[in-house]
């Protein structure tokens, strides 16, 4: 596969990590925060961990959509569907994340018309076919993802589709990035910065971590190659003493970001005034919901949303996962109680939150290891 | 947090504004070109596809140059050692277009 | 005694999901949790692909597979013919060739008879080609909307193999594990038929019969194999991940020595999927001691249709129970089983 092969080559991956354990001080500790979800589970999928040195923590940030939207908001969406007149779609994602009466899977297997879409436009081709029901698709995601269910929403105008609308869950990500900064327990030395978000939005947008907050930030592919690069990148300023803001991911994430896919987000979207994030609390402007220019396509416009408000239980300690404080397998909960099968908290419910990752593809691996290093 | 993988265009779509034919590694798929508006692509060009639409243009130029980053980091050990406290100008070292 | 039934019973799910019958964990717990408890009195079988009984002094082996498959029909096969390839190939990776199988049609009212007939041929020639007799069947008819078209339920049996005995307590810490071609076509083909996600591919489902690979691999390696498994729903992850419990051993897996197809690795990276988590139905894997791993390999590969086998890892004391996939590059990671239907993700 091109553009993807070739960041995988085994060679260049020794190379890179013997490059980062030649930069790295081993008097010194380094706490990198890979922001993105996507980030954390390629971390994992690619046992990259394996291969860093030990003094290179890489703390797990909030970028997973799934993870961070309360559970109430999933009741929400759940509660419009119960009219059997509505098909609820949503990426596969949704699907098994647990409400309080269940997950969509879940109600689907009691009943409710619950449709997996790849992506919003399936969604406007539903309607379309089904013009005597109604089509609801649950939106979620970051700056990646917002401006393609923007379009959806300028088209479903254009073609004047009465029976479709959207429940907008998008959220952005500078000022959990800025949440999470500001957090007094926290310290970090540095950004992995969100590869795809910044596809969108470009790099400006993190001028600040590196101006005020004195932090040098990378904004990263994918890849594991692109994963070592940037970590090189962050020890180099590092070393240097330097805070800046550079682009790894040159061959997709232009500086200046996506203005028609900023433009078309401009048109149909603007700022809550604050939003609930699991795990994090509530964060002032940190989320989008549709323009009354949009309402008609705005379930919840159209709808009589519950605005439900669930909370975690309190010996889920997802928070501090989340802003680093804890490991996965600290909480409490951890593989007991919290299971990818069985999620509590919210790091467990996507297979990119930190929780889930950990749990799927390294906490046994580490259990073996302590106890061959145990008994050796 | 948001999934997206390289795809080649093969073919616009007639009639349909905005949609073309995207390959990954023999799967095909339409996809909406609608967010790159202000940079339309071309056939045989490559995007980033994320939930059915094209995000951005990928740069080959860009990879050429990201894999001659990577591929010096070994053989610039030694140099990269002498030369103290300097050490990043390779990434934004410019090269000829061609 | 029905307490002491019923205390055995570990399953306490309200209600059956899609996930348990997806072949992952949540099928584990229902088989583990409900069905052996009530219906197996001793705990003694392994949860194989088939069970051996005596009769007479002669061991069989016995399956029942049921078909439920959308769409009907897809680019390398159909319902009919899975159901038939199905059954051979439970029974031979359970070290049994298929002699007679029998057959139920759940049909939906308003199915074109057409259909019916097409996949009643179809069966028709995967029996022969197998070597198999249909030996009797049942009919049942179910209202209109019911059953998806058509489902079908098989029953097989037949000999032993001369020679092998399969049996996860014999696997050992450097054996081999060996695979008969790439993984995740089958999978990815129904994914892609069905339509809803839009995606086109030149990809063909692998249904086939294995029994002529696995009676190449065991005429070549014999009393070398120690287990066998068609790696259907769940995929391969989950077959080796009920491998390494049944024996308590660790599976070493050179993840870069696994056959994927890039069509199948196109369509996993596109949706977010694990190939090693996609059905397959014409593959199996096998354990085979160290000393004839050579030879069986060879064997596979000469035999028609086995060109693309591979030794793709073996086993070792750690990580007891776990599947660990290792890359050229020194890292590795813990491959687990399927958690529910593999659903395609954006994030």
């Amino acid at each position: 596969m091109k553009f993807v092969d070739e960041f995988r080559e085994p060679e260049l991956i020794n190379k890179a990590a013997d490059e980062i354990r030649r930069l790295a001080d081993p008097s010194r500790h380094y706490r990198l925060m890979e922001v993105c979800g996507g980030h954390t589970h390629a971390i994992y999928r690619f046992g990259l961990k394996d291969i860093l040195p030990e003094n290179i923590e890489l703390i797990h940030g909030p970028g997973c959509p799934v993870c961070v939207l309360p559970m109430g908001r999933i009741d929400d969406g759940l509660s419009m569907a119960q009219d059997p007149n509505v098909i609820f779609t949503a990426f596969g994602d949704m699907m098994r994340v647990p409400g309080m009466n269940g997950s969509p899977l879940e109600h689907k297997a009691r009943g409710m018309d619950v449709r997996i879409v790849y992506s919003p436009t399936d969604a406007i081709k539903l309607a379309q076919a089904n013009p005597d029901r109604h089509v609801m698709f649950f939106s979620i995601g970051f700056e990646t993802t917002a401006p393609s269910t923007a379009l959806t929403l300028k088209r479903a105008k254009s073609l004047g589709l009465s029976n479709f609308s959207i429940f907008c869950n998008h959220v952005t990500i500078i000022p959990a990035i800025r949440a999470i900064l500001d957090s007094p327990d926290m310290r970090l030395d540095g950004f992995i910065g969100p590869g795809h978000v910044s596809t969108v939005i470009g790099c400006r947008p993190y001028e600040w971590i590196a101006a005020n907050e004195k932090k040098p930030i990378v904004v990263s592919g994918f890849e594991p190659l692109d994963i070592l690069q940037s970590i090189v990148m962050l020890l180099r300023q590092l070393k240097n003493g330097e805070s800046r803001v550079e682009n790894q991911y040159k061959r997709v994430v232009p500086w200046e970001g996506n203005r028609a896919a900023l433009a078309a987000m401009a048109e149909v979207f603007q700022l809550r005034p604050f939003f609930e994030w699991r795990g994090l609390g509530f964060i002032s402007q940190s989320a989008l919901r549709i323009r009354d220019t949009y309402a008609e396509w705005d379930a919840e416009q159209r709808f009589n949303v519950p605005g439900l408000r669930v909370t975690d239980p309190k010996a889920a300690q997802c928070g501090e996962v989340l802003k680093g404080v804890l490991k996965p397998a600290q909480c409490k909960l951890f593989g007991n109680e919290c299971t990818p099968e069985h999620p509590i908290g919210a790091l467990m419910v996507s297979s990119e939150g930190s929780c889930a990752a950990y749990f799927n593809y390294e906490h046994r691996k580490t259990a073996m290891l302590t106890n061959i290093s145990a008994s050796a | 947090m948001c999934l997206a993988i390289p795809g080649k265009i093969v073919e616009f779509i007639p009639d349909i504004r905005s949609l073309a034919l995207v390959e990954v590694a023999g799967v095909r798929r339409r996809v909406d070109l609608g967010l790159l508006d202000d940079d339309k692509p071309a056939k045989g060009d490559w995007v980033l596809i994320h939930v059915g639409f094209a995000m951005s243009k990928i740069s080959e130029q860009d990879a050429i140059e990201q894999m001659n980053t990577l591929a010096m980091l070994g053989e610039t050990e030694a140099a990269l050692q002498e030369i103290r406290g300097y050490g990043l100008g390779e990434e934004d070292s410019e090269q000829p277009a061609s | 005694m029905a307490t002491a039934v019923t205390s055995k019973i570990r399953f306490h799910e309200p209600q059956i999901e899609m996930a348990h019958g997806a072949g992952g964990k949540a099928s584990r717990r229902l088989i583990e949790g409900l069905f052996v408890p009530l219906l197996c009195e001793s705990s003694s079988g392994i949860l194989g692909d088939a069970a051996h009984i005596q009769m007479d002094g002669v061991l069989v082996g016995i399956t029942t597979d049921s078909f439920v498959v959308k769409p009907l029909s897809f680019p390398g096969g159909s319902i009919g013919e899975l159901a038939i390839n199905g059954t051979v190939n439970d029974l031979a990776v359970s070290g049994v060739k298929a002699e007679a199988i029998v057959v139920t049609f759940v049909l939906e009212a308003g199915l074109p008879t057409e259909i019916l007939e097409a996949e009643v041929r179809a069966m028709a020639k995967a029996a022969k080609d197998a070597g198999v007799i249909i030996a009797g069947g049942d009919t049942k008819v179910v209202e209109h909307g019911k059953a998806d078209g058509m489902y079908i339920s098989t029953a097989g049996i037949g000999r032993t193999i001369p020679g092998v005995n399969i049996n996860p307590a014999s696997v050992r810490p450097g054996d081999k594990v060996l695979l008969s071609g790439p993984v995740g076509d089958h999978g990815i083909t129904i994914l892609l038929a069905r339509g809803d996600l839009d995606f086109e591919a030149d990809l063909t489902s692998d249904t086939r019969s294995v029994l002529p690979l696995v009676e190449a691999l065991v005429a070549a390696a014999g009393p070398g194999v120690r287990w066998m498994r068609d790696p259907t729903r769940g995929g391969m992850a989950t077959s080796l991940n009920e491998l390494a419990r049944d024996c308590r051993l660790g599976v070493a897996l050179y993840e870069d020595d696994v056959p994927v197809r890039e069509t199948v690795r196109g369509a996993c990276e596109l949706l977010g999927l694990d190939p090693f988590h996609i059905a397959n139905e014409g593959q199996f894997l096998a354990v085979v001691a160290p000393e004839h791993a050579e030879a069986g390999l060879a064997a596979l590969r000469a035999a028609p249709g086995g060109d693309n086998a591979c030794l793709i890892g073996e086993i070792r004391e750690q990580p007891a129970g776990s599947v660990l996939a290792l890359t050229r590059y020194g890292a590795s990671r813990i491959v687990d089983m399927l958690v529910g239907d593999p659903l395609p993700r954006i994030c």
